[in-house]
């Protein structure tokens, strides 16, 4: 057992994949440069040391390294796709959408796709170019599996369950949740940490979790804002048991573990980082209203950003993103 | 850079007759599967769109001639010469195209995403462009894993003024990746012809910008397209590709099904249909003195039969089912 932060923790998941299958490597911008940042948060620090052929430094070149990913992948490789910020997945979008989600059905069946591609999100004094919360952009697009961790433990298990995966899978990270350290530390980051078990394991593909359990209504979060949710649900506990739940897996959503939580609280908050229009809230929210109408006892409500760029001030990027304040009088609300 | 377009061939005494009439054979299958399939499309009873390559039957079977059952191509909106040139069957095909679920993509791709990854073709990737990194990522596999195969992409000039060329063509160079890129340039993208969109008189001279070789062929004439990709794959194969490959050709159909391609100058036009692929070379392998008028026939006449039992079995296959439209999304199907 050891204790280790999401991009501790991604890193030796990378190792062991590596070590386990020839056929993984990683592709992606300044991820393996000696002397360099081991990727824009740290992830793959160090990694060339040991894989010097399979740590592959791109030109700034989204959409083709990650059609290259794709490509590979479909010979069988079992590529890891690392984008520095995930505003940049929409210089990839084609390759993406039109191949990677597509190439399956399109052939019949015949192709499979094991490309894991990673990339962080999250506003974080960057303004509005480094700044979105681009998970909204690729649920919809079916052939994609879609996860978000939000703690180290989760991290490691989720990237092992998708580099062992025959589908494209997107993983989703918060720059705030990392813990990178040295030159590229985050200010204003939150505790994402875990303890790490020694020997190998998954945290399975499509899956949520309880992470607080409770009888007045079910919070629907997920990376930064379960942080937020749980810190609101503190802030409330003397008058709202609030159940919070780490969505965890975007694409598919795990309708069981979210259905028997409403089934006992009969309300629902989500709450996103993110404008709130067109959003995985919204979705969600859909999914809910048609799933578990019996269930509800009163309206979903939604906490998410505003319908604005990600701004760039701390002040405003502070009332952009969600907050525990605004999540506990949604709570209260919806008990009221 | 400039070529001489000659409306004869040239036949080297070492091509045997075997290989000459099987060069023949697939040509005339390419021409007469795109015309029937118009003949089809006109009596309404073929769903769908169709880009048709007639004129264009010595690019893809002379790229394909060169290739070993290993190596792969991909390919455009307007694929189906380049899919019999690499070994498809006109029935798998025919039945691709009625839609139904014994075709080669079980009738989920269609005309646009026609292929069969057993026989080396990917499913034709019909964003122009789109093909090109995902072919780069197809030879970096072959790297990766050392193997000796080698990728042709094949695209249309217009393809070189997308973004994904740059990208896809840079990053094959920089790793000396076996890929063929195989620009079949028809002077048109659609209805635009090449003077509007493309300064450099060559597709070839963008070769230089990424240090790589590059040349123009007369794409009409099968035997010099054959040896052009006969050297690039030898090159490829031993370490010093990608190489750039321009085939001069011409459509002598529209763009899609209801293009009376207005737009093609008379001139060009007589000048082209002059220089018509199939009429070149046969006209050159009668002079050759083992094969006659009635050997080239037997052949023509064996296409039109291949081709019409094609349609004999496509009319009676079976449609999808209900249950078929959300298989093949993914390979391991989570539950959600």
């Amino acid at each position: 057992m050891k204790h280790q932060s999401i991009a501790e923790a991604l890193r030796e998941a990378i190792a062991e994949e590596m070590e386990r299958d020839s056929d993984v490597f990683c592709i992606g911008e300044d991820i393996g440069v000696p002397g360099g940042f081991g990727g824009a948060f740290t992830v793959t620090l160090e990694l060339e040391k040991r894989f010097p052929d399979r740590i592959l430094d791109t030109p700034i070149s989204e959409l083709g390294f990650i059609g290259a990913a794709v490509g590979a992948a479909m010979m069988g490789m079992r590529p890891i796709a690392d984008v520095q910020y995930s505003d940049f997945l929409f210089l990839a979008m084609d390759q993406i959408a039109n191949n990677a989600a597509k190439l399956r059905y399109m052939s019949g069946g015949t192709i499979r796709i094991p490309l894991v591609i990673r990339a962080p999100v999250g506003a974080t004094g960057r303004g509005s170019q480094h700044a979105q919360n681009m998970e909204r952009f690729f649920i919809g697009i079916p052939g994609l599996k879609i996860v978000a961790p939000s703690n180290a433990y989760d991290a490691k298990g989720l990237l092992k369950a998708a580099v062992r995966d025959d589908d494209p899978v997107m993983i989703f990270e918060h720059k705030l949740l990392y813990g990178s350290k040295g030159a590229r530390a985050e200010s204003g980051t939150t505790n994402a940490s875990s303890d790490i078990p020694d020997e190998d394991y998954v945290v399975p593909l499509g899956t949520a979790s309880v992470r607080r359990e409770g009888s007045d209504v079910t919070v629907l979060a997920w990376l930064l804002m379960l942080y937020e949710s749980l810190a609101a649900a503190a802030l409330v506990e003397s008058d709202i048991s609030a159940e919070v739940i780490d969505v965890r897996s975007l694409a598919p959503f795990d309708w069981k573990t979210i259905g028997d939580s409403i089934a006992r609280t009969g309300r629902v908050v989500i709450v996103e980082e993110g404008p709130i229009t067109g959003s995985v809230s919204a979705e969600l929210a859909a999914g809910i209203m048609e799933r578990f109408p019996d269930k509800l006892v009163a309206p979903v409500m939604r906490v998410a950003s505003a319908d604005v760029p990600a701004p760039f001030s701390p002040v405003l990027e502070n009332m952009y993103r969600p907050d525990r304040q605004r999540i506990a009088d949604a709570l209260r609300a919806i008990v009221a | 850079m400039d070529i001489e377009l000659t409306d004869s061939i040239e036949i080297a005494s070492s091509y045997s007759r075997p290989f000459l009439l099987e060069l023949y054979e697939r040509m005339v299958l390419c021409r007469q599967f795109e015309d029937r399939v118009k003949l089809l499309f006109l009596e309404g009873t073929m769903p769908g769109t169709i880009h048709q390559s007639q004129g264009q039957e010595a690019s893809a079977v002379g790229v394909c001639a060169a290739l070993g059952q290993d190596d792969y191509i991909t390919s455009t909106h307007r694929p189906h010469a380049h899919a019999l040139a690499k070994g498809l069957t006109a029935e798998e095909m025919m039945l691709e195209l009625f839609g139904r679920s014994t075709g080669c993509c079980k009738g989920k791709g269609g005309s646009m995403h026609i292929g069969n990854m057993d026989k080396g073709m990917v499913p034709a990737i019909a964003i122009v462009g789109g093909g090109i990194p995902l072919a780069t990522g197809m030879a970096l596999s072959f790297k990766l894993r050392q193997r000796a195969q080698v990728v042709a992409c094949f695209f249309g000039e217009g393809a070189s003024n997308e973004g994904a060329f740059h990208e896809g063509v840079n990053l094959a160079s920089i790793w000396s990746l076996p890929v063929i890129f195989v620009c079949e340039n028809n002077l048109y993208g659609a209805s635009t012809a090449i003077s509007k969109t493309t300064r450099v008189p060559r597709v070839s001279q963008r070769a230089q910008s990424y240090g790589i070789r590059g040349e123009t062929i007369d794409g009409n004439n099968v035997l010099k397209v054959y040896e052009a990709v006969q050297r690039a794959a030898e090159e490829c194969r031993s370490g010093q590709g990608p190489v750039l490959l321009e085939l001069l050709t011409y459509r002598r159909v529209g763009h899609s099904r209801r293009d009376p391609a207005h737009y093609q100058d008379k001139g060009e036009q007589a000048f082209w249909f002059a220089r018509d692929p199939i009429e070149m070379f046969r006209k050159s392998i009668l002079q050759r003195g083992d094969l006659t008028e009635a050997d080239l026939q037997t052949i023509d006449a064996r296409v039109t039969q291949t081709i019409e039992d094609a349609i004999a079995v496509a009319r009676e296959a079976p449609f999808p089912t209900a249950d078929d439209l959300t298989q093949d999304v993914f390979s391991m199907e989570l539950k959600s």
